[in-house]
């Protein structure tokens, strides 16, 4: 069964091999189909999806449609939702909708970014332990637990704490190289049962250079595990920046959604009422994360026949 | 051109690897050009490390493994991929040798990539094509399909297609008929006595004593990962001399006659590492005294 559960993703058929024949693909193109079938059919993935693309777009073009500055005193202090400032404005007279705006953007950016280096460390690291084993497993895994039981959000707050500017880029950083130990496990496991099937043993004997097998040949069996490995970690990264931000270690030179409700609760916004500056950045960062953990339920459904509701 | 030198194969086992398990001890033998020799054991004897080995998918713990005189355990890189242009295996379990997300003929695709890039395309596919013809399929049943698409008789003849792309000189087949039923695995057997008249080594590891007698020439019998008795097939099967190996032909079911629970079999004997004596020549057998 699990056999033919691997076979369904549509992207196989590209990086297959040069050397083949065009042959007439109607098998591929039902069983790619297969995936997207049950894909777009699948509730959680479809709504998480709709919610994670607003979002997205929200961040990228808003900005650009609404050119008021995040941080400059634009207009009269605390004013409420309506009329010239359409989402209200902060204690100091700041655009809550442009603050929101910029916070969407660098959330994601955060999250792509710290999420997808944990991903790129975490997979390295993984399929480099778990294919060549030995003393290389044992040293890479070693590293890998060290980092494990190090309490990470201690650590970045110390190393937050340090550094007097920060940019979103660094925070993403910091959150990338320290948040990939347990994606780098996932993948070892996943990658030594992967390495003792015959068709690893083949392509050894084929004279395959072995960054070739863990790419063409190990990787692929695995994709979906890898995709769904790196929703989790965009999602991760992107609370891991909302915490650091809260408690005041975020980017000095921009604007975030943990950074809002940071300014909201220093000014005291809860207590005096201004609830149009904490809500948005509340909501946002909770719709991202749960939205990207929905779908990833949704994918487990796809990838995984047995989860499907039928 | 292969030899053996008394290789052994050390497991660590226990929870820190403190203990040992020899899965094969002081094993040596030759195989030479054009000529089957079949390795024959029971499960758990061996017969399938010393063909990793041979194969350098499994290290060697002791003594060395040579082809055509030179030391294959040195081969790293290029050199490795050389030793593979001459030596090639196929495995017993045909399903798992191929990536399930992949088309089939993608073993012959790493081929092309790793030893011919520079081939043409349409020279490329004739070539294919001989070699599937070769092994008695048709190529356009066969070609662009799925492995889940294709039977275990079919896959296991284009990994043996697989290997004759290379020409190569000496094929480990271990238990390559296991999975067959008894029709293709005649077909199986009969191409590897095509391979054989074309001057191929072969070294045939079975578990299954009457495949060793129909296609080798010399055979090898395993016991616990010692040879007990070795030598030209006639020998070994007309005049077994070990205890095991009578024991072992004793076993084997024979189509005219029912088993008879009631009777008298030979004792499965005592095991013990005992040194190889040449009990007439060529034939040699472990703790012989004549």
């Amino acid at each position: 069964m699990s056999q033919a559960d691997q076979i369904s993703l549509p992207a196989e058929s590209g990086g297959a091999a040069p050397g083949q024949p065009a042959a007439p693909a109607p098998v591929a193109a039902r069983r790619g189909g297969d995936t997207l079938y049950f894909a777009l059919r699948n509730k959680k993935l479809v709504g998480g999806l709709i919610v994670v693309l607003a979002l997205l777009v929200l961040g990228v073009v808003g900005p650009l449609v609404h050119t008021n500055s995040p941080t400059e005193y634009l207009g009269t202090p605390g004013q409420s939702p309506g009329g010239e400032w359409l989402m209200g404005t902060t204690m100091f007279g700041q655009d809550v909708l442009a603050q929101f705006l910029h916070g969407l953007r660098s959330t994601f950016l955060v999250g792509a970014l710290g999420g997808g280096l944990a991903a790129i460390v975490g997979m390295a690291v993984g399929f480099v332990a778990g294919y060549r084993g030995g003393l290389v497993d044992e040293v890479l895994n070693m590293l890998t637990n060290i980092l494990l039981v190090i309490p990470t959000l201690a650590v970045l707050i110390i190393i937050a704490a340090y550094l007097k500017v920060r940019g979103v880029m660094v925070e993403a950083l910091f959150i990338g190289f320290t948040s990939w130990p347990w994606a780098a496990r996932a993948v070892r496991s996943q990658t030594l049962t992967l390495a003792s099937r015959d068709f690893v043993d083949l392509a050894r004997l084929s004279g395959v250079p072995t960054w070739k097998i863990i790419t063409r040949d190990i990787a692929p069996n695995m994709s979906s595990y890898l995709f769904m490995t790196f929703i989790l970690l965009f999602g991760g990264a992107v609370l891991a920046a909302a915490t650091l931000d809260f408690i005041g270690l975020g980017p000095t030179d921009g604007m975030s959604l943990g950074l809002m409700l940071n300014n909201a609760v220093r000014w005291s916004a809860l207590q005096l009422g201004l609830w149009w500056w904490f809500v948005p950045p509340g909501l946002g960062i909770t719709a991202v994360v749960g939205a990207l953990y929905v779908m990833n339920v949704g994918l487990d459904e796809v990838f995984n026949p047995r989860l499907r509701e039928m | 051109m292969l030899s053996l030198h008394s290789i052994s194969k050390d497991y660590r086992t226990g929870a820190f690897g403190g203990a040992t398990m020899t899965a094969v001890r002081d094993v040596s033998f030759d195989v030479g050009v054009g000529e089957v020799v079949s390795l024959i054991g029971e499960s758990g004897s061996g017969k399938s490390t010393i063909g990793r080995m041979i194969l350098r998918l499994a290290s060697v713990t002791r003594g060395k493994v040579t082809f055509d005189g030179a030391d294959i355990s040195a081969y790293r890189g290029p050199a490795l991929k050389e030793y593979y242009r001459d030596v090639q295996g196929v495995f017993q379990d045909p399903f798992s040798c191929y990536n399930p997300v992949f088309r089939a003929d993608r073993v012959f695709a790493m081929i092309k990539e790793e030893y011919f890039p520079r081939v043409p395309r349409e020279e490329w596919a004739e070539k294919i094509e001989a070699a599937v013809e070769a092994v008695r399929l048709n190529p356009g049943e066969v070609l662009g399909k799925y492995p889940h698409q294709l039977s275990g008789g079919q896959l296991q003849r284009l990994l043996i297609a697989r290997a004759l792309l290379l020409d190569i000189k000496l094929l480990v087949a271990d238990e390559i008929t296991s999975m067959l039923d008894a029709s293709t695995r005649i077909d199986v057997l009969n191409l590897l006595a095509d391979l054989k008249a074309r001057g191929l080594g072969v070294l045939f590891i079975t578990h299954d004593l009457s495949l060793g007698n129909y296609v080798s020439e010399r055979t090898i019998v395993l016991r616990r990962g010692s040879i007990v008795e070795m030598g030209p097939t006639n020998l070994v099967f007309g005049n077994p001399l070990h205890p095991y190996t009578i024991k072992l032909l004793d076993s084997v079911p024979r189509l005219h006659e029912k088993w008879d629970v009631d009777a008298e079999r030979p004792a499965e004997p005592a095991w013990a590492v005992e040194p190889l004596v040449e009990a007439e020549p060529g034939h040699f057998v472990a703790g012989y005294a004549a």
